[in-house]
């Protein structure tokens, strides 16, 4: 019994809201890594994108919920989810021809096309912050929770409460489907594998007759859908604030490098090794141990290793560390 | 007398606007033939055969494939016109499954390859038996096996091998070279460079020696084999 109740409350505060944050990250990080396998630089306006795509999400979801559109249980934002992966479809296609085909086409080192992201990043941080302000926005709608923790208590006799938001449930089935249809894509589909030959050797890609301008469209494609996704599970989870987005782009990037730049399982792998790090640091383990060690041990304090304020530390510690001891990440990567 | 099926006529020219390193240098291939480019190192053997390829800035000459002008045309368009090419590194697709590259090999082409794919795997058994293994996992032989296969699913009408032994045993060599006569048997002509002169000028119809660029000897894989200057110089005796 007291096992069982350590066990629901790891999974209440630690194991279910890890996973959920795992998959967001997930999410991000195979934006990430499919641009650096394909268009071979780091895309630090990645993290905007996300905010696009969410905030396009954001205001249909306002716009349908005015007119009385709701999903039943369901959050109205996942059937605004189409518009929002349609917008920003649409804004990174222009981004790309106005902006990345340049260097494209001069053949730009990496480094230089990591620094243009970066002038992308500020100019979209800026257009969000434009059209939908630098607040905080509330758009989730629909039933709150999938299971209750007064209700798991009822149910099962424990001490202990299980809560999972619907949020949470739906992240994690959204970013499985996701997922699953992106590697079906990678791995049955000729433009699939296409990307994967460019990714791979880029030469032969060309001397096999693979256009190159299609690769890196339908790659941005992919990426600006993933991106949206990713971001408006985490503005339903937590709240949609832009400047969140943005400081999600170091834990993104951990994650991807620790399963290994360019490589879409370790992109998945890493987004759960940085999700559980930094939940499982910053979450206060006196209630588990407490039930899981014996009464002469029990801590007396709040066996915090970290501060909840300090979370971003957590995924600067996992990217240094495996920079220091497996530069290509779990999963072979790549560097160029 | 006809003109071959390709030909790189009287080429000048060198990478980029770097110097030139290809002087007035003639390689030609017919149906039916497997010609082979031989030379010292830094000859200009590859580069001649990117020239035909089209991955080099030819100033002088042209490159004439069935008697159309093809001196202009990038690589890809080449491909499209009936070239393979096998580069003589970085050739396969390496955390692509063989038949994946066979696949890609075959981009270009819109009808149904799987008869294509059989014949490949019926000249390179081995293939089949690995068709689901990434090609990064293979032996050296394999591998150039694989990037051979690779170039032959757009049915080419001319296949181009770059030093397709570099780097594998002896033993795995001669297998190679059985494969690659064998593929000649289909009627591909094969145009190829190779550092190992002697049996590559055993299995030729035609040699071309190359030295600096240029067209030091040219003659018949027997008649360069038997001529004792191309042996003093290149064969060592």
């Amino acid at each position: 019994m007291e096992f069982l109740n350590g066990f629901v409350a790891l999974s209440n505060f630690v194991l279910v809201p890890a996973i959920a944050y795992g998959s967001q990250l997930a999410l991000g990080a195979l934006g990430v890594t499919l641009i650096y396998g394909i268009l071979r630089f780091s895309n630090f306006a990645h993290g905007d994108t996300m905010a696009f795509g969410a905030m396009v999400t954001v205001l249909v979801t306002w716009a349908m919920q005015s007119i009385g559109i709701s999903f039943g249980p369901l959050p109205t934002a996942l059937l605004a989810l189409p518009f929002g992966i349609a917008g920003a479809v649409l804004m990174v296609l222009m981004t790309d021809k106005m902006v990345y085909k340049f260097y494209r086409e001069k053949k730009s080192k990496p480094v230089i096309l990591v620094i243009v992201s970066m002038g992308v990043m500020f100019m979209m941080n800026g257009i969000v912050r434009v059209i939908i302000g630098p607040n905080e926005q509330q758009f989730r709608d629909g039933e709150r929770f999938l299971i209750k923790a007064r209700e798991f208590k009822n149910m099962t006799g424990l001490d202990e409460g299980l809560a999972i938001k619907s949020t949470q449930a739906i992240t994690v089935v959204t970013a499985a489907i996701a997922v699953a249809l992106l590697f079906w894509f990678l791995n049955k589909t000729r433009t699939g594998k296409s990307m994967r030959a460019y990714s791979d050797n880029e030469d032969l890609a060309l001397l096999s007759g693979i256009n190159p301008e299609r690769v890196v469209a339908v790659t941005w494609i992919i990426v600006a859908a993933l991106a949206t996704i990713a971001g408006v599970l985490y503005g339903l989870d937590k709240s949609f604030k832009p400047f969140t987005y943005f400081q999600l782009l170091l834990p993104i990037f951990a994650s991807a490098i620790v399963g290994g730049l360019g490589n879409p399982l370790g992109a998945i792998a890493g987004g759960f090794v940085v999700a559980f790090s930094e939940v499982m640091i910053t979450y206060a383990w006196k209630k588990v141990l407490g039930y899981w060690l014996p009464d002469t041990l029990e801590p007396s304090g709040l066996v915090q290793l970290l501060s909840t304020d300090y979370k971003f530390a957590v995924s600067f510690m996992i990217l240094i560390v495996v920079l220091l001891f497996r530069p290509t990440g779990l999963f072979k990567g790549k560097a160029y | 007398m006809s003109e071959p099926f390709l030909i790189g006529d009287c080429m000048t020219g060198g990478y980029g606007n770097g110097p030139d390193i290809l002087h007035g240098c003639t390689i030609a291939v017919d149906k039916g033939e497997i010609a082979v480019i031989v030379g010292p190192n830094g000859a200009g053997k590859s580069t001649a055969m990117k020239a035909v390829f089209g991955m080099l800035n030819v100033r002088d000459g042209s490159v004439r494939l069935d008697g159309e002008d093809i001196t202009s045309l990038s690589p890809q368009n080449r491909v499209v016109k009936g070239m393979g090419f096998v580069p003589q590194t970085n050739n396969i697709f390496a955390s692509m499954t063989v038949e994946e590259n066979l696949e890609m090999g075959a981009f270009i082409r819109n009808d149904d390859i799987r008869q294509t794919m059989e014949q490949v795997y019926d000249l390179f058994p081995i293939l089949r038996d690995k068709r689901n293994q990434p090609a990064g996992e293979l032996s050296g032989g394999q591998r150039q096996q694989v990037a051979v296969g690779r170039a032959l699913m757009t049915q080419p009408k001319v296949l181009m091998l770059d030093e397709p032994t570099a780097g594998v045993s002896p033993i795995v060599m001669d297998e190679l070279f059985d494969r690659i006569i064998e593929v000649a048997r289909t009627g591909i002509p094969i145009l190829m460079v190779e550092q190992n002169a002697r049996q590559a000028l055993e299995i030729a119809d035609k040699g071309y020696v190359l030295v600096q660029g240029a067209n030091a000897h040219t003659g018949s894989g027997k008649d360069l084999l038997a001529d004792p200057e191309v042996r003093r110089s290149f064969l060592g005796g």
